[in-house]
C-alpha cells in the first residue's frame, strides 16, 4: 500500500487535472465568485461560529478556555451513486455490530463457533459483566452510531472505526450546513444537495420509538440528554442537541432514583424521565454499580434499567463492539451475523498480541500506523512514516513491554479534498463519519456526515484536538 | 422546568443587572470624583462606592490607595476579585450557558457577545480616557439582554424566573446605594440648601439612572424628603424599591398560575409588598431611614432564599 505524500486520491480532480462530475456544479460556482469577497466570508465563518458559541474545551488548557474547530469552507462533496453504495454497506455494519452485542451479553455463539478467540473478551474492560442476560428496550444496543471511514480509491472506502458508545460531531454536520446556506444561498439553488437538517428530529423520534416498559404510553416519552456539564468539551453539542429535540438537558445531579424509575428535579417536583441519551461514559452512569467516585451520573439508575424502568442509550457496554482489538475481527463479525460478505472493507489490522504479527510490526515499524487498543481522540499512537528515530525506538520499548495493549495498520493513501487557503485551493487529507440512528423501525442514515480535514499539509491526523478541521459534507441528489 | 435551570435563568439574570449597577456606580464615583477639589473627599467617594458594592474589604487586603484608576480597574476587571464586572459577565455567560436550551438564540446570543466584546475591551488596564466606552459597553449589554428576552421569549416560567432575578437584585441594589448614603438625606440644620447637598443628591439619582425622571416629576426642584420618597415607593420609576417589588410579585403570580400552586414564598412577598405599599415616607424617616433600609435588605435577601428553596434550585 501507498504511503503518506504519494499519488493520493483527489476526490475533486482527475489525475489530468480535469474535474471530476461530483464537483463540476460547484467548481463551476467557485471559478465564478470574487477571491477577495470569499476570503472576507471566510473571516466571517469564524465570527459567525463564535457569536453562536460552537466551541469545544481541550482538556488541559487554562480551565474555561474555549476553541473553535476550524471551519473550511469548501464542501466535500460525494455522488448518489457512491453514497448509496456506502449507506449499503454502512447499515450491513450497523446490524451486524447490534447483533454482535445481543450476542456477546448472551449465548456467545460466535465464541462457541470458534470465529471469535475468548481472548478478546477476557479482561476486556468494555465488556460489562453487568450487560450478561440482559436485552435493551427495543432491542437495541446502539441507539446512534458514527462510522469512522477513509477513502482510498474510487471505490474504495474502508471503515476505520465503529464509534459506538457515544459519538460526538452531530452537531457540527448541522452547524456547518446552517453556516454554507447562510454564506453562500445562492450555491444551493445551483447545486442539488440532500438536505441534514432533520437529524435532531429523527433522533428525538429514533429515542422515543425505545421507550421502556414502565412507559405506559398516552403523553410522549419523556427523553432527557445528560451531560457531564459545561466544561465537557462535547458541552456545546449536548445543549445543541437537547434543545433541537425539545429534551432536557440534565446533569447528575439533577436525577435521582425514585420508586423505580430515575426522575429529574423540576420546579414543581420530581418528574420521571422514560430515555436517557446520555453523553457520560460507561464507567460514570452509577457510582453503585461502577466508579464510586462519579458525580456525574445517578447512583441506583443501573438497577433501574435491568428492570426496565428507563432507557439508556447507547446501552452501557457497546464499548465492546468498537473496541481496536475486536475491530480486526469485524469482517468474520459481519459475516458471521449477516451470512453475507462485509460491503465495506476493514483496514488491514496486525494484532500486536500475536506472535508473528509482532515480529511483523516490530520489523516495520517505520511504516506502519500503531494505535493504542483503548485509546482515542489521536492520542498514543504511532505515525511511522513522519516520526523521527528516537520516536520511533522509544515507542518499540512501549510496545515490546505490552504488546497486547497494540494493533498495527498500514499507513493509508487517504484522499484528499481541496480546502480554502491564501493561495487557493489546495488539497488536504479528509475522512468521514456518516451518523447512524438505530430503532426498532429500522436503521436511519443522515445523508453525509461530519467530514474532518487535516489542514496541515501532508498531516494524517485529522482530530479536533490536534490541529484538525471540519467541513460541510454533501450527498448529491439523484 | 429544571430546578437547576430556573436557578440559572435567575442568576444569569442577576449578575448581568449587578454588572450594570456596578458600571452605573463608577460613572458616578469618577464623575463626583472630577468635581471634588481634595484628594482627601476624592477618597471617600471611591471608598463608598466599594462600600455599596460590597467589597470595600477585599479591595483593602491588595490595596492602600483609593485612586481612581486602581479602583475602577479593581472593580472592572482585577483577575482575583470574584466580584469584577467582567467575573459577573463571564457568570451571568456560564449560566446561560447552562440553560442555553431554555433560552432563545437572541438570548444567547447578546449574552455571548456582550461577554465576548467586554472581554476584549477588559483585556488590558482601563485608563480613565477609556472608561466611559467600557461603562457604555457594560449597560449596552445588559440592555441588549434585557431587549432581546423582552422580544423573544415565551411569557413562561423561564421568563418569570429571569425577570425576578433581575429585580430581586435591581431592588437590593437601589436600597444599597440610598443606605450607603443615607444620610445625605436626613435633616441637618448646618448642611440645608448648600451646594454639597446638591452634589449629592444628584449623585445619589444618577447612581440609579434617576436623575432625569426625578426632574420631570418634580419640575427640577430638590429636596431630600422627595428624592427618598421617589427611590422607595415611587410605582413609576422602574429601579425604585416599591416597582421591583410589584414586578416580583407579578412574575411570582405567573408561576403560580403556570404551576396551580403556591409556594411559601409567596406569602412572604405578600406582606413584605403590602408593608411597602401601606408606608408612607413619613413613617420611614420616624422609624429611621437606615433601619427601614436595613430591614428591607433583610427582607429581600429572605425572599430570594425563599423562592431558591421553593422552587428546588439546587438539591
Amino acid at each position: 500500500m501507498a504511503t503518506a505524500g504519494s499519488k493520493n486520491f483527489d476526490e475533486m480532480l482527475n489525475a489530468d487535472g480535469s474535474v471530476r462530475p461530483a464537483y463540476e456544479e460547484f467548481r463551476q460556482w467557485f471559478d465564478g465568485q470574487d477571491t477577495t469577497w470569499l476570503r472576507r466570508q471566510d473571516a466571517e465563518a469564524e465570527r459567525f461560529f463564535r457569536r453562536i458559541g460552537i466551541t469545544f474545551n481541550v482538556y488541559g488548557d487554562d480551565a474555561g478556555e474555549e476553541r473553535l474547530i476550524p471551519f473550511d469552507m469548501i464542501p466535500r462533496i460525494i455522488t448518489a451513486r457512491e453514497w448509496r453504495k456506502l449507506t449499503r454497506g454502512i447499515e450491513q455494519r450497523v446490524r451486524a455490530i447490534n447483533a454482535f452485542l445481543q450476542d456477546l451479553y448472551h449465548r456467545q455463539e460466535i465464541i462457541r463457533s470458534g470465529r471469535l478467540p475468548i481472548e478478546a473478551l477476557r479482561n476486556n474492560e468494555a465488556f460489562l459483566s453487568q450487560m450478561i442476560g440482559f436485552t435493551p428496550p427495543g432491542g437495541v444496543y446502539t441507539h446512534i452510531v458514527g462510522i469512522d471511514l477513509v477513502r482510498t480509491g474510487p471505490d474504495d472506502f474502508m471503515v476505520l472505526e465503529d464509534n459506538a458508545r457515544t459519538p460526538s460531531g452531530v452537531s457540527y454536520m448541522l452547524e456547518n450546513r446552517e453556516t454554507m446556506m447562510a454564506m453562500f444561498p445562492e450555491l444551493f439553488t445551483k447545486v442539488p444537495v440532500r438536505p441534514v437538517s432533520d437529524y435532531p428530529r429523527r433522533l428525538a423520534r429514533s429515542l422515543r420509538a425505545c421507550a421502556p416498559a414502565a412507559y405506559k404510553g398516552g403523553k410522549r416519552p419523556v427523553v432527557a440528554v445528560l451531560t457531564p456539564g459545561i466544561y465537557n468539551s462535547a458541552y456545546f453539542e449536548h445543549a445543541f442537541l437537547a434543545d433541537q429535540m425539545g429534551a432536557e438537558l440534565v446533569e447528575g445531579s439533577d436525577l435521582r432514583v425514585m420508586d423505580g424509575r430515575v426522575c429529574m428535579r423540576t420546579t414543581t417536583g420530581y418528574k420521571a424521565i422514560d430515555v436517557i441519551y446520555r453523553r457520560v461514559d460507561d464507567d460514570y452512569l452509577d457510582p453503585l454499580t461502577f466508579n464510586p467516585n462519579s458525580v456525574l451520573g445517578v447512583a441506583g439508575i443501573f438497577d433501574v434499567y435491568r428492570s426496565g424502568g428507563v432507557t439508556i442509550a447507547n446501552a452501557p457496554g457497546t464499548g465492546i463492539a468498537d473496541d481496536k482489538a475486536i475491530y480486526s475481527y469485524m469482517p468474520e463479525i459481519v459475516e458471521f451475523y449477516t451470512g453475507e460478505k462485509p460491503i465495506l472493507q476493514n483496514v488491514p489490522t496486525w494484532r500486536c498480541s500475536e506472535a508473528d504479527s509482532l515480529g511483523y510490526v516490530l520489523d516495520n515499524l517505520a511504516d506502519l500506523v500503531v494505535k493504542e487498543v483503548h485509546g482515542s481522540g489521536g492520542y498514543g499512537m504511532l505515525i511511522g512514516p513522519t516520526s523521527s528515530k528516537k520516536e520511533i525506538a522509544e515507542f518499540e520499548q512501549k510496545l515490546r513491554a505490552k504488546p497486547g495493549n497494540y494493533i498495527a495498520q498500514p499507513t493509508l493513501s487517504l484522499s484528499t479534498v481541496p480546502i480554502f487557503t491564501k493561495e487557493g485551493l489546495a488539497p488536504r487529507h479528509v475522512d468521514l463519519r456518516p451518523f447512524v440512528l438505530v430503532s426498532p423501525d429500522g436503521i436511519d442514515i443522515t445523508p453525509g456526515g461530519l467530514t474532518r480535514v487535516a489542514l496541515k499539509k501532508g498531516s494524517l491526523v485529522v482530530n479536533s484536538s490536534q490541529g484538525g478541521g471540519t467541513k460541510d459534507s454533501w450527498v448529491l441528489d439523484e | 422546568m429544571l430546578g437547576r435551570g430556573a436557578n440559572g435563568v435567575y442568576w444569569m439574570s442577576r449578575y448581568l443587572e449587578r454588572a450594570e449597577n456596578t458600571a452605573r456606580l463608577i460613572d458616578v464615583g469618577f464623575h463626583l470624583a472630577l468635581t471634588r477639589g481634595s484628594r482627601q473627599s476624592q477618597d471617600e467617594e471611591w471608598k463608598s462606592v466599594l462600600t455599596t458594592t460590597g467589597q470595600l474589604e477585599a479591595y483593602c487586603e491588595t490595596h492602600s490607595e483609593f485612586t481612581g484608576p486602581q479602583v475602577f480597574n479593581f472593580l472592572l476587571r482585577e483577575k482575583d476579585n470574584p466580584g469584577s464586572v467582567l467575573a459577573m459577565v463571564e457568570n451571568a455567560r456560564t449560566n446561560a450557558r447552562v440553560v442555553r436550551t431554555s433560552l432563545t438564540n437572541a438570548v444567547w446570543e447578546t449574552t455571548n457577545e456582550g461577554w465576548m466584546n467586554l472581554r476584549e475591551l477588559l483585556a488590558r488596564p482601563v485608563r480613565e480616557t477609556s472608561l466611559g466606552e467600557v461603562l457604555r459597553e457594560i449597560r449596552r449589554t445588559g440592555t441588549l439582554v434585557r431587549g432581546a428576552l423582552e422580544g423573544t421569549m415565551l411569557r413562561n416560567e423561564v421568563f418569570n424566573f429571569s425577570r425576578i432575578g433581575t429585580f430581586i437584585e435591581r431592588a437590593d441594589n437601589t436600597a444599597r446605594i440610598l443606605d450607603v448614603k443615607y444620610y445625605v438625606l436626613l435633616p441637618s440644620a448646618a448642611w440645608v440648601g448648600s451646594s454639597l447637598d446638591n452634589v449629592q443628591w444628584d449623585t445619589l439619582l444618577r447612581s440609579v439612572a434617576g436623575n432625569r425622571a426625578y426632574s420631570w416629576l418634580n419640575a427640577g426642584s430638590m429636596d431630600p424628603r422627595g428624592i427618598a420618597k421617589f427611590l422607595i415607593l415611587d410605582g413609576q420609576f422602574p429601579r425604585s424599591l416599591v416597582f421591583c417589588f410589584d414586578k416580583i410579585r407579578s412574575n411570582m403570580a405567573g408561576l403560580a398560575k403556570e404551576y396551580g400552586v403556591e409556594v411559601p414564598a409567596h406569602e412572604l412577598l405578600r406582606d413584605a409588598g403590602a408593608r411597602l405599599h401601606q408606608t408612607s415616607i413619613e413613617e420611614i424617616f420616624e422609624t429611621g431611614l437606615h433601619e427601614f433600609l436595613q430591614d428591607f435588605i433583610g427582607k429581600t435577601i429572605e425572599i430570594s432564599s425563599a423562592i431558591a428553596a421553593d422552587y428546588r434550585f439546587s438539591e
